[in-house]
């Protein structure tokens, strides 16, 4: 590498957390420990009850931990606990009462940003999901799909630095699923913005990762990082190559499926 | 095309119109046709012809019944909610209170009736409690279930934000918890009418239901069947009401069907 090397965005380092006590004791994460460099997209991917979605709760600052170290931010991207993070579920989540517009508008709200700017902003962001025209449905007016890109664009209208995504695409078909993979990649090209994304699909998480970390249940710990190298810019027929199905028959081996 | 709406209305409502009105016709053929005796059942034409008499004081008596109902009623609700607003705020609160006040609501409340009248004396006041006393519970039950269905996601998407606790209450437990609440208002509106009515008939001196026990002892039907004409049309109105704000406030899809 030719660049200087630069202070990592996300560090972790032995991060340990348990749910209950003594013979009740669960553990949820052990020896977990990664880098995430500034504009990465990083795939967390496991069986249910390795701890992926509690380590996203801890990145948010919504869980405690009991040992370890999470760091976020670097003297170069700076990170504001209480603006910089954007999350994404598997239900869109949208208040039922709101249009789309006051939806994506939320976060704004409750940080108190200006008005102006941000209603300009969400305009701008819903024509980014391809949802312009949309501003004023209420959400029971939109497909599965179309709620995913509004709470998309809701995740970006106070310009976080950070985005965390738990599932977000897994209720949708598997066909709208691709698609909005492949939206998903453009959006973050555009945006420049640091992805956790957390997927039970091993080929979610080798087409959207730079980085896929393989995270395995009981008990739950870390079993490996993996930088993906595919050609760029990925097209959903990289599914199909070689490269592609060594990715996954690596992940699928550390997850004990082969 | 701009009568499209009128006409897709008469279209929904008509069946509902020609039903009421099929009601008053079969209630006038069994009447007439029937040979059934005035004290009995009396005919639609005397039970309103009573309005005319001015022994009834109906105007009095339909204002006293409403006022205790709509009283109670609204006492109720602000009552009601204010207590599941503050189960909501403090999980220990609603931990011990609400046992109690499931066990409370299992009294029925028209047994009260009579220490209410011990405690109060008689008239609208003892009257209004009561109707308070039944419609309150609905009310409070379904509002703190609304306040503990709040989606626990949305709650961290905006505890991820830092949203202070009353940007949370304002921008989403409240707004989550309408419909419950609407729905426990639905519940309580029909059993306020119930509580003052029992409420005046266990001792008043003015309202529709005290006018039934009057004229009850002189067989007067037809002015009887017409005090539960306007105690039914109080609750109608009072029913109304709630689906009206109902409609005004909730947006279609997020109303409790």
């Amino acid at each position: 590498m030719s660049h200087a090397v630069s202070e990592p965005f996300i560090r972790i380092k032995d991060l340990h957390k348990a749910y209950g006590k003594g013979t009740q004791e669960f553990l949820a994460i052990s020896n977990v420990g990664f880098e995430v460099a500034a504009g990465e997209l990083v795939a967390l991917v496991g069986p249910s009850g390795c701890g992926k979605t509690t380590l996203l709760k801890i990145l948010a600052g919504l869980q405690s931990y009991d040992s370890g170290e999470v760091h976020i931010g670097s003297p170069a991207h700076s990170f504001d606990p209480s603006r910089d993070i954007g999350m994404v579920f598997q239900q869109a989540l949208l208040l039922k009462w709101r249009r789309v517009l006051q939806n994506v508008m939320l976060p704004a709200e409750i940080l108190g940003l200006p008005m102006r700017e941000s209603r300009e902003r969400a305009h701008e962001l819903l024509a980014m999901v391809g949802l312009a025209g949309f501003e004023d449905k209420y959400p029971y007016e939109l497909s599965g799909g179309m709620q995913q890109r509004a709470a998309i664009a809701r995740a970006l209208i106070h310009d976080p630095k950070l985005i965390l995504m738990d599932e977000p695409f897994g209720a949708l078909d598997a066909l709208t699923r691709e698609k909005m993979n492949l939206e998903l990649l453009s959006i973050w090209k555009r945006s420049g913005k640091t992805i956790v994304f957390v997927t039970h699909g091993i080929a979610e998480a080798v087409f959207l990762g730079t980085r896929v970390i393989v995270l395995t249940a009981g008990p739950a710990r870390m079993a490996d990082n993996i930088s993906v190298s595919l050609p760029e810019p990925r097209v959903l027929d990289v599914k199909t190559s070689e490269l592609f199905g060594e990715y996954s028959r690596k992940i699928y081996r550390q997850l004990g499926l082969s | 095309m701009s009568e499209r709406p009128s006409v897709d209305a008469l279209h929904r409502y008509l069946p509902g119109i020609l039903a009421h009105i099929a009601l008053i016709g079969a209630w006038y053929a069994f009447v007439t046709y029937g040979h059934v005796p005035s004290f009995v059942v009396p005919s639609p034409t005397a039970t309103v012809a009573t309005l005319g008499g001015k022994n009834y004081a109906w105007v009095d008596n339909t204002l006293v019944t409403a006022s205790e109902i709509f009283g109670g009623y609204c006492l109720a609700v602000v009552v009601g909610v204010t207590i599941a607003i503050c189960f909501s705020w403090s999980r220990t609160v609603e931990a011990a209170a609400m046992p109690l006040l499931v066990s409370l609501n299992m009294i029925p409340k028209v047994a009260l009736g009579p220490l209410f009248i011990v405690w109060f004396s008689y008239g609208i006041f003892p009257n209004t409690i009561i109707a308070f006393s039944i419609s309150f519970f609905p009310i409070l039950l379904n509002t703190s279930r609304g306040f503990r269905e709040v989606e626990p996601e949305l709650l961290e998407l905006v505890r991820s934000l830092r949203s202070s606790k009353w940007q949370t209450f304002t921008k989403i437990q409240l707004p989550s918890a309408l419909p419950y609440i609407f729905s426990g208002m639905k519940v309580g509106a029909i059993l306020a009418v119930a509580g003052a009515i029992v409420g005046e008939f266990l001792g008043s001196s003015r309202g529709l239901g005290y006018l039934m026990l009057q004229v009850q002892v002189a067989l007067d039907t037809a002015a009887m069947f017409m005090a539960v004409i306007l105690i039914t049309l109080i609750g109608v109105i009072l029913y109304g009401m709630v689906i009206g704000l109902e409609r005004l406030v909730i947006v279609r899809d997020a109303r409790l069907q």
